[in-house]
């Protein structure tokens, strides 16, 4: 088992490669789409403005390789802004082109205090897991929520996460065990 | 809302944990990593790890604490202290750290935080405000500003701070519970999360804070026994606190 974490400026890689460490896997961070192509796992983290993360994903050819990935049915998964760009499009930086391997988009929070920062329960299963999000997706790929946001979206191999798995403690690690043993 | 969260804090120094009443007194109370997994175990929802030293030379030293914390734990943590520039934060975050808290430098620059929040996005960026009879103190609480603490906190707000954390130095350190007076008028003043810090003795007075901010710093209440973190969570809980099930 091999999981490729893109790494382009944008995204908590350190955390990421850790918490799959501790589970044992084979992990690395790159920047090469032939690894991203490669791997059993592909990883797409994401914190910070989606117009930036989204052209430093360009840049390296990597919004190819994951597009590329996903049509060939290749287990990947979004975390965070990671979802977020893999949306048609997000509101984010005055409206943004995503990566489209999710249908729907990214838009603003618009109830609470937001950065909606904290653990939340999601539904279903009742798991808390690590949020902090400024944008969330609306999208019709959405198969489980919290307080009413989208907290999981799946199209085809494509998996998007709202939350933090790596920073979820024990139940986060239970998910990306779970990512793993369907990858 | 999510749920009320509970911070244990760090103060650090030369690579140690320590802790000091009202912001003086140093004295070593365990290694980082060791005591922020303690924590972890404990059912701690953050950590935030602060450099009281913060001197330049320790800066490296820093990034490599960070770097361990990151591999070791699997909870959010954010580092302050002596965060002066772009460049400090940047490393911070690339070394592991989910947040970085800026104090004094944002004080002397207020756009240091707008372009902290254009770099790395509003959810990384905390604003950490000393207060004393509602007025702010930079350099570790010991220079008034003569700015009031609320309008300050309004301003780091519209500047791009993702959050506020409000230490009261009137009651950090005499655990006889936070200054929810300021705590009240901080959190009604803006619609971003509020940590409160400053003066947890009693499960009770934790619980007070969590009714108007979303988060509780949690300083000497827990330092010299992480379990005692576990059993306040479990008082919380009998108090009627909505916290996760950390297991």
């Amino acid at each position: 088992m091999k999981v490729a974490v893109c790494d382009y400026g944008a995204g908590n890689v350190r955390s990421v490669l850790a918490a799959f460490r501790r589970l044992g896997v084979d992990v690395a961070s790159t920047r090469e789409p032939a690894d991203v192509l490669g791997a059993d796992l592909a990883v797409l983290p994401g914190v910070g403005s989606a117009a930036s993360a989204l052209a430093g994903l360009c840049a390296a050819g990597l919004d190819e390789a994951l597009r590329q990935r996903v049509e060939a049915g290749g287990p990947t998964l979004g975390i965070c802004l990671g979802l977020q760009l893999a949306l048609e499009e997000t509101e984010e930086d005055g409206g943004v082109r995503g990566l489209g391997l999710l249908p729907g988009r990214a838009v603003r929070l618009r109830s609470g205090r937001v950065p909606r920062i904290g653990w939340a329960r999601v539904e279903p299963g009742g798991d808390a897991f690590y949020f902090a999000h400024s944008y969330a997706a609306e999208t019709e790929a959405a198969t489980a929520t919290s307080e009413g946001v989208v907290a999981i979206a799946r199209a085809g191999s494509f998996l998007g996460v709202q939350f933090h798995p790596e920073k979820s403690g024990p139940a986060g690690a239970r998910f990306l065990e779970q990512c793993l043993s369907r990858a | 809302m999510p749920l009320p969260r509970l911070i244990p804090c760090l103060d650090v120094a030369g690579g140690r944990v320590v802790k000091g009443v009202r912001f003086q007194g140093l004295r070593e109370v365990g290694d980082p990593v060791e005591l922020g997994g303690a924590y972890s175990d404990a059912g701690a929802d953050e950590l935030v790890y602060l450099d009281v030293a913060a001197t330049v030379e320790e800066r490296p030293l820093l990034a490599e604490l960070v770097a361990r914390v990151a591999d070791a734990l699997a909870i959010p943590f954010t580092v302050g202290g002596g965060v002066r520039s772009l460049a400090d934060a940047e490393a911070l975050l690339r070394a592991g750290a989910d947040k970085i808290a800026v104090n004094s430098a944002a004080l002397q620059r207020p756009e240091l935080i707008g372009e902290l929040a254009s770099l790395l996005g509003s959810q990384a960026v905390v604003v950490a405000i000393d207060a004393a009879g509602g007025q702010v103190f930079s350099r570790a609480g010991t220079t008034p500003t003569g700015r009031d603490a609320v309008s300050w906190a309004r301003e780091a707000e519209s500047r791009g701070a993702g959050e506020i954390l409000l230490t009261s130095i009137d009651a950090d350190g005499t655990r006889a519970g936070y200054d929810l007076e300021l705590t009240r008028a901080v959190a009604d003043a803006v619609s971003i999360p509020v940590i409160a810090s400053g003066g947890a003795g009693t499960a009770t007075h934790v619980a007070e804070a969590l009714e108007i901010a979303q988060a509780a710093l949690l300083a000497s209440i827990v330092h010299e026994d992480p379990e005692r973190l576990r059993s306040l969570r479990a008082e919380l809980r009998g108090l009627g606190v909505p916290l996760r099930d950390a297991a």
